[in-house]
Parts: C-alpha cells; structure tokens; sequence
C-alpha cells in the first residue's frame, strides 16, 4: 500500500467500517482474529452492506457474511484480476476520480514490456540476481523533467491502455479454472463491489495475513489497490483498504521499530560504505533540495532523534553523534539470523514476547537453529517452548539433538503482562492507545522497561572507566528517567521524549506541538518525529477516552492518531477536483472557499489552506509546492499508482503466479512461479517440486495454516490458561467429508500430515466448512492447519505444531514467509515416534526425490523471453523518472541513496535467497512516511532481527519480537508472553 | 413488568413481588454471535468458576464444554447446517407466522397494546415466539399480503452459533423444589443460589426443565491474577454445592453489567430491562423478517408458556432443539395447584364416600 498510496498504514478506522456499503474480506479471517473490531462489519451490515468473506474455508468470518466464496490458497490475484478486466471492459470505473487521482494517464517507456510480451516476466529481468532492474518502468518525460500525459487515455503506452492488455487475459473462465470460482459468485462479486461503489456509496475490502503470507503477498494488496482506485475507494469515508494487524502494537513495533533496518519514525539504518557521512544519511531521508513533502525536513528529524539518544554529548561538531549510530553490513531478518545462527554465527539471542519454536515457519530449523547459540534469554510470563527446546523439544524426541549435547544456555526471566505495566498500542488504524497499569507485576517480573533500563544501567557500571571509545556510544546515552510512586520508571516520561520537546532558550522542555517544529540545530529533541503531538501541552493524548457518544462518529478525542491526529488517510480524495464533496452521502473533507482553507469531520490530509486550483511548477520546496487537485501527498507525484514505476520488486503491476509448491500449472503464464520469490536452498528447507516435474504427486494436497479465537499465536498467552486451553484444548486439521472419505479419516480420529519439512499428527474435524475445488479438471484439496500448538512439558495443552510443516520461501518485497500454501500429504492414524520419524519424513523425501533444487527453479520460460527481458533496461539515468527516483518527485527519498542501485539487490554479498534481498527492503522502504507499515511493514515486523549485539545507542539488546519495542525506545510493547510475527495473523 | 394481553400477570402468578429495580435479563441474539466464546471466558473469570472437560475435543464442531453445567454458565453452540437444514428451518419459522401460532399480537406496552391488531404484520411488534402456546388461534392469511417474504438466496451451508445461559425464569422450578431456601429471588428478579446455604442435595437438578442448573463436584482453576501457581493447586470453591449463572448478582449490585454482555464484542448478549429486551427481541425478529429471513423466531420471550416466560429471551434461527433447547419446557411445579386440587377433590370425594358408606350403612 506504500507504494500504491504513499504510506503503508491502515487507511481507516475500523470504525468507519461501518460506513461501508459493501465489505469485502479477502485474506482474512475478521471474526476470529479481529473480533473487536469485526464488531464495525456487523454494524455495517445492520446498516444494510453486504459483507462477503472470500476464503478457503468457510469460518466464523464467513458465518456472518452474506455471502462466503471459497478460493483456492494463492489465486487471490486471478480472481481480483479479472476483477479489475471486467471492471475497465465494461467502463463499471469511477472515471472522473481515475483520471484526476491515479496515474491512468501517465504515459510508460517505450522500452516497458509487459507479461504479455514475455510470457509473464516483465522488462528488466536478470537471471543472474532473480531481480529486475525496474528503469523501463518508468514514465515518459519531455525534457524539462515532467511526466508526459494523455488526459484521453487513448495512447496504447498510458498506464490505462497498458493495465487493461495486462488484465485481459484474466477472465472469468480463468477464475473458474484457477481459483475454483464458479461464473455465477464471480458475478456476485462483480456486481456487489461495482454497484456499491462511485459517487454515493463506497465498498471497503479487509485483508490480514491471508494475503501478506505468501511469496507475492505484496502483490495481492497492489491488486486491490488497483481495485480500489478504479472504483474510486480511497480516501472517503466506507473506503479504503482494512489492513488488519495481528497484535496489540504491531504498527507501533513498526513506527518505533524493532527492525533492523529502520530506526524511529521510518528514518532508514545507516550502512556501512553507504551512509558515511552524516550527509549521506540525511540524504537518504529528504532535503529540500529533492522534496515537496514533509520528507523534506529529514535533516531536522535526524538530529532531533540524536538528540534525543545522546542529549547533550550530541553536539554539530560530532554531527550531532551520528558516528554512535551503528552500521548495517547485511541483511539481519529473522530467517536470515538463524541462518547464521546454523552457521555458528551468533552468540547469543534475546527472545520476548515470541515463541519461535512453535510459531515460526520451518520449526525444526528454528530450534536447530537455537542449539548454536552460546546463550540465549527468554522473557516470558511461562516456560514457553522456546525456552525448553533443550530438554522436551521434537528433536529430543527423534534424538536429532541430545540435551546433554547443547552448549547454549539457556536465561529465562519472569515477564510482566500487559496489565501489568504502563505504556501504549498503537493498533491496526495507527491508533496511538495509552495503559495504565492495574497491578504490578508478581515475583520478580519486570516490564520491558525496567528490564532494559536495569541492563544498560548494569552494563554503564561495569564500564563507568572504561577509555575505550566504542564504549562511548553506552556511556553516553541519556539514561535518566523519573520514576513514578511504584519505583517504576515513568513510560509517561518516555512518551514525552518520544514526542519531543524544546531544548534552551524560552521554551525550554515545552513539548513539540506537531513535527514542523522540529529543528536542526539542536534546539528540539524527539524520538519519533511521526509522534510529535501525542503530549502537545504535555498532556497526554493517546489516554484520552472521551466516550463515543460524547463526540461525534470520528471520535478524534479517543486517544490519538498518527500522523496529526488524522483518521482516515488521502481525505482530500473525498473531494472531487474542485474541492466539493463527491456526494453529500459521503462527505467528509472539503474546500471552505469562505475560509479559504480545508474543511472537514476528518483533520484534512493536505496543506490546509493549499486550495484545489493551486498549482505549482516547483519540482521542490516543500508541502508549499503540490497541486491543489493531488490527494496522495505522500507519493512522488501526488497520485494513486496504478502502475508503479517503483517501489515494487516483483513488477510494476501484479501478475499470477503460482505458490511455491504449487501442483497446479499457471494457466496465465509460461511462467509457473514468481522469478523474483527469494528461495533458501538448504537441505533442512526442502521443497515439493511442484507442477510438472516428477515427484510432485507424493505431496498431493494443500496445507493452509490459520489461528483460531481461543488462542493467541503461538500459545504462549493462551496455552497456558486453562480456560482459553479447554474451549480448544487440541490440535486438528479441517478436511472435507469427501477428503475423509477418500483417505479413509475418521471423524476426530487421528491424521498424519506430512510436508517435504517434516510430519505432524492432528485429530480431524470433517465438515462441510471445507470445499474441494476443481481446478484445471481435477480436485484440490485443501486442509486447514490451525498452528496454535506446539511440543513441550509446561503448558496446559500441548500438540503438533503446523509450523514445523512449513518451509522458507519468502515474499521479496517484505521478507514474509508462505505460511498459507503447504503441499503435503495426509495418511489415517497417528505419526511415528523417536527415530522412526525422521526415517519416515526421508522416506517421502526420497520417494519425491527432492533436492535442494526441487521447487526452488526461478524461470521456466524460454532463454530467448530471458534474452529479451534481460536487455530491456536502460541505462539507469532515473533522475528522469517521475518514480521513486527522487528528482521530481513529491515526497519521497531517492531510492539510490539509500539501496546501492535503483531498488534492486544487487551488492548483496552472501548467498542467494534468504539475503542480498536486504537493499531490496531499502527500495520499499524510501516509501514515504510510515511506508511500511502494511506491507514492508508488516513484513518487517514479520522480520526482525533475531540477532543480539550489544550496540551502542538504547538497542541495548535487539529483540525479536515486532511487539516488543521496547528494545528501542517505545514507551511499551504488546503484551509479551505471546509471541510472533509470522504469527501475525 | 411483563404483562401479557390475555389479562393475568405472569409475575403475579408467579407469586413473586415486584421488586424496586424492575426484572433485568438478557436478550441473546445469536442472528449476530460469531462464537468467539468471549462470554465463556469472561464468566469463568468473574465468578473464579472452575475448568471444565479434560482437554480432549469433544467432537462437536468447535464446541468443546459441551453445555451449561456447575461451571459453565454461558455455553457457545456450533450447529453446521446444509441447504436442506436451512430451507427447513426456514420453513418452520415461516409457518408460525401464517398458521398465526405466534399470533400477530401487540407488544406488552401500553401504545402497543392500543394498537388495532389487524394493521401489525409488517410492524416490529410482530410476535414470533416458539413457546408461544397462547398462540392458537389462527390469524386472518391476509395479514401477510403486504408482507415481503421472500427469502434471499438459500446459502448451501451455514454455521450456527449461539451463547445459552440460565433463563432466570418467571416460575423457576430450581427456586420453587429447593428445600433448603438456598435458592432465592433477587431484587432484580433474577434467581440466585447461596452457596453457604445449600446441603447440596441436588433436587434442584431435577427441578430445571432446561437443564441449567448442576452440582459441582470437581475441576481445577487457575485465573491469570493467579499465575505462578499450577493448574491443579487451586482449590474448588463452593465444591458439592449447587451452581449456575447468577446474572452476575455481585456485579449488577455495584451498578455493572453481567460480565458476559460486557465483553460480548457484536453485541450478540444484551443486558437490560427485561421488557427492553423483549421489545428489542421482537423488533429483531420482525426485522429479519422483513428481509426474509423466516427462520428466526424468539425463544422464551411469550409469559404463557410452560414457565412464565423467561428473563434470558434468545433470538434463534432454528427450532429449538437444534440448539439443544427444550421445545416445550414447562416447571415441574406448574400442575401443583392442579395436583392439589385434584388430590383435595379426590379427598374430599373419599370423605363423602366414606360418610355415604357409613349413613348407607347406618340407615339400613
């Protein structure tokens, strides 16, 4: 959505779900997993929307929808292309807001090839890398810089002509072939989301982990973005793209990142070799000198954060500390860290408030992974799996580790829950929440907090004498907090750094009001320039709670939002061009002409008074320079990309392609996998071969892993709870009464289930919630894998764990691993026990005759489309793109100064897959403020470093968990006995 | 209070006094649950009740505590249907409408009550109730002209979910057989066991025609506030006695809501006024009509059924057996007057027999 809109966050509240004529839920399971909030869709419905829930299985989402369409895992972009076909074919768009608001006119090298011309890659493709190099996606320019245009949308090279060649061949008949949608609910969809959608009525769609866990997840949401703008969704009120997130401050754990290549407020890591010089680094932010927006202030930003870390030993003589910053020298996400760890390349670990052992993907390869460390400290309310691995794990069981063996040991430390301590969420809508805290913690349970700030206290004593200057960075530090009546450090304290305030002069230690007043020279210091506002006045605003029924429906004196306090992003497309409402039905923002300034229920997401008719030759210069009429400020050219020049690893417009593992041909393509997936060939990551190639029929069936309501992730808050344990206290699989039929299942019997990874036993749930599809002629099934449980000796319920199934392939925008499409195969009974097992998982292995290379091929189109996409690229001269690339555009850094080359991977300098693709994160990540939060960022937080170095500034200890900022400098994390990020569904 | 338009007054037969709250009760929708189970959790947490099963699948769809018991007072059930189910059922909520079994019947406030009956099958007063037996006399077919039925498509499956609860009934057998007085009625018109009080002889038990109320005999507990301590360390409180849903008495005195309708996130539990909810559950059921949705109907919300009706009224989509409801409850205690009678007459009759036989007698 970063790239699409300009900042990767939620678009809406939930809240204003409920204003939402038509819901679609795709990729999510709303009921279940976000039952607070699912609460929005049933008002909407009492309202008379039409919810429809498009799912592999039928859930308790479904249960309320009007309508539930079964898919097939991982052809979400088949069905919402032909969407999109029939919806340009049959002219159903919301023509005036496509041509004011999206880039359909832009005009598109004439060097671009589509996947029409190339059977499914598209232009700028390099064998050697899996990576493209995106310049001939880029917009035509006349020689002065700007974008050429065809308001007609007639030429064949606009982004319009183009989109519809790309989607055409994507019919119904293939959504029928591929997904296992029948034409008559294809219709449904089509008619329900076009009629509720245009100047009177707006259709929402929600997604979650359905989407994002795949290994083009990012390209599932661009579809829907496409969507969306054609039917002039965004940014009005019932609008807009729900991204759910999975835990209470997944969003804040991006925002104040517990990610290794982000710092506060999405400033980028410095790298070595790259970001040198302070200047470097600022560069990599934004200047005046290649901005329009607020990006253009990085300078301010930066210094303000150093500020803030190194108070007054920052000083513009030492460049305001930066030297204490550590550098990246390689990728550090979390699947990449545990390589290393199997490499012995990592000492020690720090694990809160995650349960890798049970909850990340290829468990065996986790704990393995763990049995290399020298040490490692676990902080959690319970003996969680991750923390007796050592002695009750699998592979004692199997023998594959002996405990008597495992150098690593193992700290585990009692932590305090999240009544248990005060701090802030920020939830799913940017949401920023303050808690108070209801009781202290028992025993010796400490928050995260306290932890840290005691372990940085512990670790200055011992080096209080030290004339070593890496030591400086830690002596340093501003470590002096109040404490409150507890003895406890005071969060309010640190949500007031956070904030910021004024350092010297009259307004010394006046809390910032807004990030304008961010300075660079040293007169401001804040933590997280996206938060400046949340203790304006010093009050603090994320514990307002003014009751819904004392405010109007935007609520915007609950809590606190961010950015500004604004609820629903691009509210400036509420408008039309002129600055009236589309409808009166849906007003929300618009142009007081008698005030001269932006109006609305919503804080107006535009220059206040920047009126719709202004217009600006301006490349640069600020906020003060954009088009009146450019409702998607973050973006470098104002608009919604339908195409995106940049910003995209995997291609410019979402293409099908089938999962890794996939035992069904792409029909759309030559190209049967996605060429840019990054793959770990290892022989502990095996994969099925997949469509086509021998073997691939031993794991004839699809797995697909989801939570449940009773449980929470990985178990770690709910397992050990005997109430949540009871209300599902086993592990199953949900398989269809004809799949049980067919294999010989016993209703809540036993099943084994077995992937190229390893094999599970689950008790089976037959029902009719599971549909068999014909796809290409033949039946798939599809089996559902809750993957709550997990083998241990502590918990109240304890079972097989789903994730063990799965292996890494990853998504190489976001790093987020496929977790909802497994091929595996199911036989009645129990698994063998002890050794017997592993003999078992080799015997299928061998059967398959899997290699490390299995699955894993990048093309499988002919050398020649290779050849010819291969030189279609041009010499990367991209100041002349209208993209990312910085010189014209609004609001955005320049790719090249922070990734080495234009958003590819290259300079990676360790093997393939897993990393390299760290500078591709850096291409998504210039997306504009927050950027990430959706999809980088939900990927980051599905990717943070597991690594622990001491490192100078507060990253004392670098936690894995996306929840738990505290590792950095958030006031508070979620609740941390749980666990995870991969989980984050 | 709830005052039927037949003329008697279910609480007064009831032989309860009005108290100076005004009955509270639940309105369950289960048209809105989606089985989140949320009430479970939240009511064993409040009342500290023990764990129920023994951590196995119960084979029942996502049910796994099976039903109401001494320490499960708020139970989610999950009923998979097919289309042949739906359309069924569909049907049966249709035909209670026209063969008038529910009768079309003002709602119990007096502007209702004023209201011509004929002018009221498309109003939201519409009564459609399952233990409506009052509801015999079949209402004129042409009530229904007006009235848009037509369902929207039959999905081909559908999967029900529905939180049960004690029905704090109007006449509630547990309160009329228990010996001990352990049972009570409460100033809210709820009915509430003290535990100090009861012997646990369990005749209770027998007295629920709906099978709510039950003896706790074991389990384990072990709350979150309560973490450090093992599953099984906990003792069980109130073991041997009997137990069942309070209505969350403590809370309700403090002013709060029942735990289970405040953690509730659709609002599927309502807690209110017992004529609110009454009110609202007919305004529902109608609504649902009117989009064709025929299946629905209320439970427990007619005061003439076999219990007085009930304070914990439910809209369901189903019969009631479905839901593993009573079609038909009716409070053990209810023929007693009858019983009564009956025996007295047939003393009586002895008596004058015997006083026959003895002046026959006598006289020849």
């Amino acid at each position: 959505m970063g790239t699409s809109f300009g900042r990767g966050g939620a678009t809406q509240p939930l809240q204003d779900m409920a204003n939402a004529d038509c819901i679609v839920i795709q990729g999510s399971n709303m009921a279940e997993c976000h039952p607070v909030g699912f609460q929005w869709v049933t008002e909407a419905k009492a309202r008379g929307a039409r919810i429809i829930h498009v799912d592999p299985r039928f859930t308790r989402t479904s249960a309320l929808a009007d309508k539930h369409v079964p898919i097939r895992a991982g052809s979400d972009i088949v069905l919402l292309g032909a969407l999109i076909n029939r919806i340009l074919d049959e002219g159903l768009y919301f023509d005036e807001y496509v041509r004011a608001y999206t880039n359909a006119t832009n005009l598109i090298s004439d060097e671009y090839l589509d996947t029409e011309d190339l059977d499914g890659l598209f232009s700028g493709y390099d064998p050697k890398t899996n990576t493209y190099d995106n310049s001939t996606w880029a917009y035509q320019t006349d020689e002065a810089g700007n974008a050429v245009t065809d308001p007609a949308l007639a030429d064949q090279r606009t982004v319009f002509q183009i989109l519809k060649r790309h989607y055409a061949r994507y019919t119904s008949e293939m959504v029928a072939e591929n997904c296992g949608i029948g034409p008559e609910d294809f219709d449904y969809l089509l008619e329900s989301i076009t009629s509720n959608s245009g100047r009177e009525r707006t259709t929402c769609f929600a997604y979650a982990v359905g989407w994002t866990q795949h290994s083009l997840g990012a390209q599932f949401i661009r579809t829907a973005s496409i969507l969306q703008l054609l039917l002039g969704n965004m940014g009005r009120p019932g609008g807009g793209i729900m991204a759910l997130r999975g835990h209470a401050t997944i969003q804040g754990s991006t925002d104040i990142p517990t990610l290794f290549n982000l710092l506060p407020g999405y400033l980028p890591m410095p790298r070595a070799g790259v970001h040198d010089t302070f200047d470097d680094f600022v560069a990599a932010i934004g200047t005046p000198e290649t901005h329009r927006g607020y990006w253009a202030n990085g300078r301010s930003y930066a210094v303000s954060l150093l500020k803030a870390w190194w108070g007054d030993a920052a000083t513009a003589e030492n460049n305001w500390a930066y030297d204490y910053l550590p550098r990246l020298t390689g990728a550090h996400g979390t699947y990449q860290t545990q390589v290393r760890m199997l490499e012995d390349g990592v000492d020690g670990y720090f694990l809160l408030g995650q349960n890798p052992a049970v909850g990340s993907a290829n468990g065996k390869m986790q704990r393995m992974a763990m049995s290399h460390l020298k040490w490692m400290v676990v902080r959690d309310f319970n003996l969680i799996e991750s923390a007796t691995w050592w002695k009750d794990g699998p592979e004692i069981a199997t023998g594959e580790l002996r405990t008597e063996d495992i150098d690593t040991e193992v700290f585990f430390l009692p932590a305090a829950n999240h009544t248990e301590k005060a701090g802030t969420f920020t939830q799913t809508q940017r949401l920023v929440q303050w808690r108070h805290k209801a009781v202290n913690p028992p025993g010796d349970a400490q928050s995260e907090l306290e932890f840290f700030y005691e372990l940085g206290e512990r670790i200055r004593e011992k080096l209080k004498d030290s004339e070593d200057p890496r030591d400086r960075p830690l002596l340093d530090l501003t470590w002096d907090y109040p404490l409150d009546d507890d003895q406890e450090i005071d969060a309010e304290a640190v949500l007031k750094e956070i904030n910021g305030y004024h350092l010297g002069g009259e307004r010394d230690g006046e809390p910032l009001t807004s990030y304008t007043e961010m300075t660079d020279d040293g007169t401001t210091l804040g933590g997280c320039w996206i938060y400046a506002g949340v203790y304006a006045g010093g009050v603090n605003m994320a514990a307002r709670r003014k009751p819904g029924a004392e405010q109007d429906e935007m609520a915007s004196e609950w809590a606190w939002a961010w950015p500004a306090n604004r609820r629903i992003l691009y509210n400036r497309a509420s408008a039309d061009p002129d600055g009236k409402p589309w409808s009166e039905r849906k007003k929300l923002v618009w142009w007081d002409e008698k005030a001269d300034r932006w109006a609305g229920t919503d804080s107006p997401d535009f220059p206040i008074d920047r009126a719709p008719s202004a217009r600006s030759d301006e490349p640069y210069g600020g906020p003060s320079q954009l088009d009146g009429d450019d409702p998607f400020i973050m973006q470098a050219d104002g608009k919604g990309w339908l195409f995106a020049p940049s910003g995209m690893i995997d291609g410019p417009m979402p293409a099908h392609y089938e999962p890794q593992e996939s035992t069904v041909r792409n029909p759309l393509y030559d190209q049967q996998n996605s060429p840019t997936r990054l793959t770990m060939k290892r022989d502990d990551n095996l994969s099925a071969p997949g469509s086509g190639y021998p073997g691939s029929e031993v794991y004839p069936y699809v797995f697909t892993t989801y939570r449940l309501t009773e449980h929470h992730t990985a178990g770690g808050m709910s397992r050990w709870l005997p109430y949540l344990s009871e209300l599902q206290p086993e592990m199953f699989c949900e398989v269809s009464p004809e799949l049980a039929e067919e294999l010989g299942l016993e209703p809540y019997g036993w099943a084994t289930l077995v992937s190229p990874r390893s094999a599970i036993e689950a008790r089976v749930l037959v029902t009719n919630r599971m549909t068999p599809l014909t796809i290409g002629g033949r039946t798939v099934h599809q089996i559902g894998l809750p993957y709550h449980w997990g083998v241990g000796g502590n918990a109240v319920v304890e079972g097989d764990s789903a994730n063990d199934l799965l292996g890494v392939t990853m998504d190489p925008n976001v790093f987020i691993q496929n977790s909802k499409y497994v091929a595996g195969a199911v036989l009645p009974g129990r698994r063998p026990r002890g050794e017997d097992l592993v003999d078992f998982v080799a015997k299928f292995q061998a059967n398959a005759g899997l290699t490390t290379e299995s699955g894993n091929q990048s093309l499988t189109v002919s050398e020649e489309v290779v050849a010819a996409s291969a030189a279609a690229r041009t010499d990367a001269d991209s100041g002349g793109h209208v993209g990312r690339e910085g010189h014209s555009a609004v609001g955005t850094v320049p790719a090249r100064t922070y990734g080495s080359s234009g958003g590819g991977r290259s300079g990676k300098s360790q093997g393939e897959g897993s990393d390299g693709s760290w500078d591709s994160e850096t291409a998504e990540s210039k997306s504009p403020m927050a950027g990430e939060a959706s999809e980088n960022g939900h990927a980051n937080a599905d990717d943070r470093t597991g690594q622990v170095n001491v490192t100078p500034g507060r990253q004392t200890g670098k936690a894995e968990d996306s929840r738990n900022a505290e590792g950095s400098d958030a006031p508070e994390g979620a609740p941390d006995g749980a666990d995870e990020k991969e989980e984050d569904r | 209070m709830t005052t039927s338009t037949f003329g008697h007054d279910a609480i007064a037969d009831g032989h309860w006094d009005h108290s100076a709250h005004g009955r509270k009760g639940f309105f369950t929708d289960t048209s809105i649950c989606i089985g989140c189970k949320a009430c479970e959790v939240a009511c064993k947490e409040w009342n500290r009740n023990p764990q129920d099963g023994t951590y196995e699948l119960l084979g029942s769809s996502y049910d796994n505590t099976g039903s109401l018991g001494a320490n499960t007072w708020r139970h989610v059930a999950f009923i998979e249907q097919d289309s042949e189910r739906i359309e069924k059922a569909r049907e049966s909520g249709r035909k209670l409408v026209s063969l008038g079994m529910p009768s079309i019947r003002p709602r119990t406030d007096e502007t209702a009550a004023a209201q011509p009956v004929s002018t009221l099958p498309s109003s939201p007063e519409m009564n459609i109730d399952l233990l409506a037996p009052g509801a015999l006399q079949p209402s004129d077919p042409e009530d229904f002209a007006g009235l848009d039925t037509a369902p929207p498509d039959t999905a081909d499956f559908r999967w029900l979910m529905s939180s049960d609860v004690c029905k704090h009934c109007t006449h509630a057998g547990c309160l009329d057989v228990c010996p001990t007085g352990a049972l009570f009625r409460t100033e809210f018109d709820t009915v509430v066991v003290q535990n100090d009080v009861c012997n646990g002889c369990g005749t209770c038990v027998a007295g629920c025609p709906f099978g709510v109320i039950e003896r706790r005999d074991d389990g384990t507990i072990n709350t979150p506030t309560d973490r450090g301590r093992s599953a099984t360390e906990m003792d069980v409180p109130d073991k041997g006695t009997a137990n069942k849903c309070t209505l969350c008495y403590d809370r309700l005195v403090e002013g709060q809501t029942p735990a289970c309708a405040q953690t509730c996130p659709t609002t599927s539990i309502k807690f209110g006024d017992h004529e609110d909810m009454v009110a609202q559950a007919h305004e529902r059921v109608a609504e649902l009509h009117a989009k064709g949705l025929t299946e629905a109907r209320l439970y427990g919300a007619n005061p003439n059924d076999g219990v007085g009706g009930i304070g914990s009224v439910f809209l369901i989509l189903d019969e009631p057996e479905v839901y593993g409801l009573p079609p038909d409850p009716r409070v053990a205690t209810k023929d007693l007057p009858h019983m009564y009678a009956t025996a007295g007459m047939a003393a009586l009759g002895m008596v004058v027999a015997a006083g026959l036989a003895f002046f026959g007698s006598h006289r020849s």
